[in-house]
């Protein structure tokens, strides 16, 4: 009886079972990283394994840079360059270069999009937030240039199996909730160390109604929760979408249903209320009722979890015919996603339109940009004591730039809703 | 990883939750770990990002800190994966985190780079030690001593991961166990 993260590692350890506490060898199917890590882990690379080493595997390696792109840093642009040539010395198929045609934007949104993450797979990246792709059934885990490093020149890394917590998540979401309200809630309740180390499954019927977007929202959180890993079964709307992206075939493993959990907690969705995590930290909870009023200075919408497609369509049908009474900053993940800006409509009218007419900033390239802060000429970045309500992951102190400012993170919903009042709204009082 | 098993000398103090972006915040992460002069850089700037008023840990004037042991309280490391974290700590001069917890990838990333040693305290300490106070951590005993009053606090044993640390890191343990070939 094993979960769906202890059987895909124990496949890709070559092991017939394994459990939690297990030090395992694991092989990875696909290796993640970009411009921020991805020299660091070069430079290991060569010096552990020689100047004149080959990677593992050509197929297996991916570098999407998309932090510190739009930016007049040297250093950032001599980073992106150690990635260019690293990559035409080890022909590397996988790589999406800035200032060209297949730039992508933020890797965790690109790598499903571009059919790399594939359900039953190991997938390890240089980013915490690698955890995201387990919204396709991978069992995806975030690690540092070390790690990479050596999984760089040996294929493989010692991973040790993690114990599962099961979060079922049953009844109908209400039209104004998100996944985002749902894994702020659920941070909220077990804390930003309540899963150290441990698997976040998520299931249910309420689960099973999200799209694909909505799921990555879920598992790009888990981290937030100190998790290793977070991950969904894959079902039909899984295989639709990974099969639309990639002809390499895969094999789909699930949960039994004995498999021994640490915890299991159970939501009725239906009784969810909007939330938000509160300075500055992403367990800080609060209904958007109850900080209604606060104001703030301006409203980012975008980031690896908060930027995609369907963010920007629920924050169009909010701002669709309204004017948007503070700075507000669109940041669409990657470059599809921006394209669907014009492609997708609300009522007749293109995401891309919605916005410009209710006044927004002009609408920024796809990158990570202010999630993280950054170089000081990052868009949107704070510099002062601003007051931010963004749909990104973290709110730690001087996360967006300034230790002076705040930041309270919030779905979607409530970011368009605060947008247009300028001050903190729940959508349901707009 | 150094060999020393003990440490000894005066103590930083932080509380739960320090976070990578405190530890080192993003605008230095242009700045990359394997090219000597960044990583003395990287030093430089470790825990630059603690709140507004903090005391200063690179308080030394060539940049490094005067403090190879911190003691925090839980979750320490939390956020982002940068292995510029445990690297900046290290770079500055910093032996060991004493913590009573730590994030997942923060640990891992102390152990594989063998930069620091992250060790976990049997009790909360952040409480018990000001910033300054003089200590001696012995690592083959699992105790932290203070000069002042000679009281012993317990550390825990630092478990599964033993081997990699005793190793030296990544490398060295995948080497050691013919993971990977040997150096000539």
């Amino acid at each position: 009886m094993m979960t769906i993260t202890e059987k895909i590692l124990a496949r890709s350890a070559g092991l017939a079972s394994v459990k939690p506490g297990d030090n395992i060898w694991v092989n990875a199917d696909i290796l993640l990283t970009h411009d921020v890590c991805g020299p660091g882990t070069i430079g290991i690379f060569k010096r552990e394994f020689g100047a004149d080493a080959k990677v593992f595997d050509p197929e297996k390696v991916v570098i999407i840079p998309d932090h510190y792109i739009y930016t007049a840093d040297e250093k950032a642009h001599r980073n992106v360059d150690t990635l260019r040539k690293f990559v035409k010395e080890q022909q590397l198929p996988y790589y999406y270069d800035p200032g060209t045609e297949s730039y992508c934007g933020v890797c965790h949104v690109a790598l499903p999009e571009l059919g790399h993450v594939r359900p039953g797979e190991t997938i390890f990246g240089t980013d915490s937030h690698t955890c995201t792709h387990g919204a396709l059934g991978a069992f995806s885990s975030g690690i540092g240039n070390t790690d990479a490093g050596f999984i760089l020149g040996a294929g493989r890394l010692l991973v040790k199996v993690p114990e599962t917590i099961r979060f079922i998540l049953d009844g109908e979401m209400p039209g104004y909730l998100s996944a985002k309200d749902l894994i702020l809630q659920i941070i909220g309740d077990i804390g930003v160390a309540g899963a150290t180390y441990c698997a976040m499954e998520f299931s249910g019927s309420a689960i099973d109604s999200l799209s694909i977007d909505e799921r990555c929202t879920i598992c790009n959180m888990a981290v937030e929760a100190g998790a290793k890993n977070g991950i969904i079964a894959p079902d039909q709307k899984t295989f639709d979408y990974v099969k639309a992206r990639t002809g390499k075939p895969f094999e789909a493993l699930y949960s039994d249903a004995g498999a021994t959990v640490r915890a299991e907690y159970r939501y009725n969705v239906a009784e969810l209320e909007p939330v938000v995590a509160k300075p500055h930290l992403p367990d800080n909870l609060a209904t958007v009722r109850a900080c209604s009023g606060t104001k703030v200075d301006q409203v980012y919408i975008g980031s690896c979890t908060g930027g995609k497609l369907e963010d920007f369509h629920m924050a169009a049908r909010v701002m669709r015919c309204r004017k948007v009474a503070v700075r507000t900053m669109i940041v669409p993940a990657t470059r599809q996603v921006e394209r669907a800006l014009d492609e997708v409509t609300v009522e007749g009218e293109s995401l891309r339109s919605i916005f410009e007419n209710a006044g927004v900033e002009p609408i920024a390239p796809p990158s990570c940009a202010a999630c993280l802060g950054g170089p000081l000429d990052t868009f949107g970045r704070t510099h002062g004591e601003e007051v931010v309500l963004s749909t990104t992951n973290r709110n730690f102190i001087g996360r967006m730039g300034s230790k002076k400012s705040q930041i309270y993170l919030a779905s979607p919903f409530t970011a368009a809703a605060t947008a247009v009042k300028g001050v903190i709204t729940d959508v349901r009082d707009l | 990883m150094t060999k020393e098993h003990i440490i000894r000398g005066p103590v930083f103090v932080l509380e739960d939750n320090i976070d990578t972006d405190q530890i080192i915040p993003a605008c230095y992460l242009n700045l990359v770990p394997t090219i000597p002069d960044e990583y003395r850089k990287l030093g430089s700037f470790a825990l630059a990002g603690l709140p507004e008023g903090s005391a200063a840990f690179t308080a030394n004037s060539d940049g490094s800190t005067p403090y190879p042991i911190i003691i925090a309280g839980e979750n320490f490391g939390c956020g982002s994966s940068r292995e510029h974290a445990p690297i900046a700590l290290g770079a500055a001069g910093c032996k060991a985190v004493i913590a009573q917890s730590y994030a997942r990838i923060f640990f891992r990333n102390s152990v594989a780079t063998g930069e620091i040693y992250p060790l976990e305290s049997e009790e909360r300490l952040c409480e018990v030690f000001r910033t300054g106070e003089e200590v001696e951590v012995d690592m083959n005993n699992n105790t932290i001593t203070r000069f002042s009053d000679k009281k012993v606090f317990g550390l825990k044993s630092v478990g599964a991961v033993a081997p990699v640390i005793a190793a030296g890191g990544m490398f060295a343990y995948a080497r050691k166990i013919g993971m990977i070939k040997s150096r000539d």
